[in-house]
């Protein structure tokens, strides 16, 4: 009797769930994974990026200086990815 | 690589030089910027250019703070503070925008328009000024900077 009446609550709540709130949730979640997966491949990068920066900096200490500034660049044009995954992500959730 | 853990940098920081050059450019250039979105969007797009500005050379200052910092520490705590810098200042970024995206004065697409621009056109921009050597690791050495290091001229000698 209880599986019946919670059968038909679903029913009803399927029903009053409209076209713009359906629109609105995959909005949301569009955004959602734009940002995630946006901030994957950065992550990535940078990682990498900073593991062979280390290893040369560990390796010829006299050449850090020029090491840290490529890394300091190159950190920063990859963060850039990120960058266009967030204006994207504001794009579609806010506006 | 036991040595990156007890490898410490010490002298001067060459990010930290960069990121104050690439602030110093952006301070004249900004209000261009400022003006082609007030002519676009109004009021409201040239004060979230301002915003969006700001926030983009508050990133590009504390990157440079946490790596030069963490560079005197050791190389394995740089290696930590790039990583988790980046989520970091990215978690900085998405809550300097969410506090403001209802404001009156605010028009997200002038924002984010601003904030891919301002980040990419400074970083080519600071490329032309980088000069990646090892007598200068940082900027290339400017003329002005260079007066005081100049040879004295040489005296001429009376045959």
């Amino acid at each position: 009797m209880s599986l019946l009446h919670t059968a038909a609550e679903l029913a009803q709540e399927a029903a009053t769930y409209t076209a713009a709130e359906a629109k609105a949730n995959a909005g949301a979640s569009s955004a959602g994974y734009a940002y995630g997966l946006a901030a994957i491949g950065p992550g990535i990068g940078i990682g990498y990026l900073v593991g062979q920066a280390v290893t040369a900096m560990a390796r010829q200490p006299e050449s850090a200086g020029m090491v840290r500034t490529t890394m300091f660049l190159g950190i920063a044009f990859t963060e850039a990815l990120a960058l266009i995954g967030f204006v994207v992500f504001i794009l579609l959730k806010f506006v | 690589m036991g040595s990156a853990f007890v490898t410490r940098l010490e002298g001067p920081a060459p990010e930290a030089q960069v990121a104050r050059d690439m602030i110093r450019r952006a301070l004249p250039a900004a209000p261009v910027l400022v003006g082609i979105c007030a002519a676009m969007w109004s009021l409201e797009g040239a004060i979230s250019s301002a915003y969006a500005i700001a926030i983009v050379l508050a990133n590009f200052a504390l990157s440079a703070a946490m790596l030069a910092y963490t560079a005197r520490v050791s190389l394995a705590l740089l290696m930590g503070a790039a990583l988790f810098g980046f989520l970091l200042r990215l978690g900085l970024i998405f809550l300097a925008v969410l506090l403001v995206k209802d404001a009156s004065w605010m028009h997200l697409g002038a924002l984010g328009a601003t904030l891919v621009v301002t980040h990419l056109g400074l970083l080519f921009w600071e490329l032309r000024y980088v000069s990646l050597s090892l007598a200068h690791p940082g900027l290339k050495p400017s003329p002005k900077r260079n007066r005081s290091f100049q040879p004295a001229p040489k005296e001429s000698v009376a045959p």
